[in-house]
């Protein structure tokens, strides 16, 4: 039973991950790209994490803790920087 | 009993995060589509992140995670949706 958990949650975070393929090539706004790049990340944490639990591994934490991370920060300049046309 | 929650969470996580990203596809205006990966996909990561914690030998860091991605959502919103109403900067390349 864990095994098809665990296939049908990283068929599910897959599916989400092309959706925001899909939503990244088709959208016209800036705003809106970077709505897409941030849900890909989060989706990006999710498959890592679902990989950890299928291998076993202690490794999969720490990547998926400084993904979260990079993530965050990568969005909210990119977002700064789409509102004032500058960072600094 | 641990191995029937695990995949409950599991099935639970992976459904928000279907949705979440179905959303950020299926809704119209720039301002609604801001629910979908903001609300549905964190919760889904939340899930997934209790079920690994449930199961792997650290809960701790996954937990960490969790808690970290709790708090950053919200801001991350924010900021995206103060760039909508400002829009984009006319020298900014969009597409």
């Amino acid at each position: 039973m864990l095994s098809f958990a665990l296939t049908f949650a990283i068929t599910c975070f897959a599916l989400g991950f092309a959706m925001n393929l899909i939503h990244l090539a088709r959208s016209p706004l800036l705003p809106d790209r970077l709505l897409a790049v941030d849900t890909m990340v989060i989706n990006g944490i999710a498959l890592i994490v679902l990989y950890g639990i299928r291998t076993g591994s202690a490794l999969s934490v720490e990547i998926a803790l400084l993904l979260a991370m990079t993530g965050f920060i990568s969005t909210v300049s990119l977002a700064i920087f789409a509102k004032r046309g500058h960072l600094l | 009993m641990t191995e029937v929650l695990i995949s409950a969470l599991l099935i639970i996580g992976g459904l928000f995060g279907l949705v979440g990203s179905f959303g950020l596809l299926k809704l119209r205006e720039p301002l609604q589509r801001l629910h979908g990966p903001t609300k549905a996909t964190t919760m889904g990561l939340g899930a997934t992140l209790g079920a690994a914690a449930l199961y792997l030998p650290q809960p701790g860091a996954h937990l960490l995670i969790a808690v970290f991605l709790f708090v950053t959502a919200p801001l991350t919103a924010l900021y995206l949706a103060r760039a909508h109403l400002r829009g984009a900067p006319p020298d900014t390349p969009v597409s």
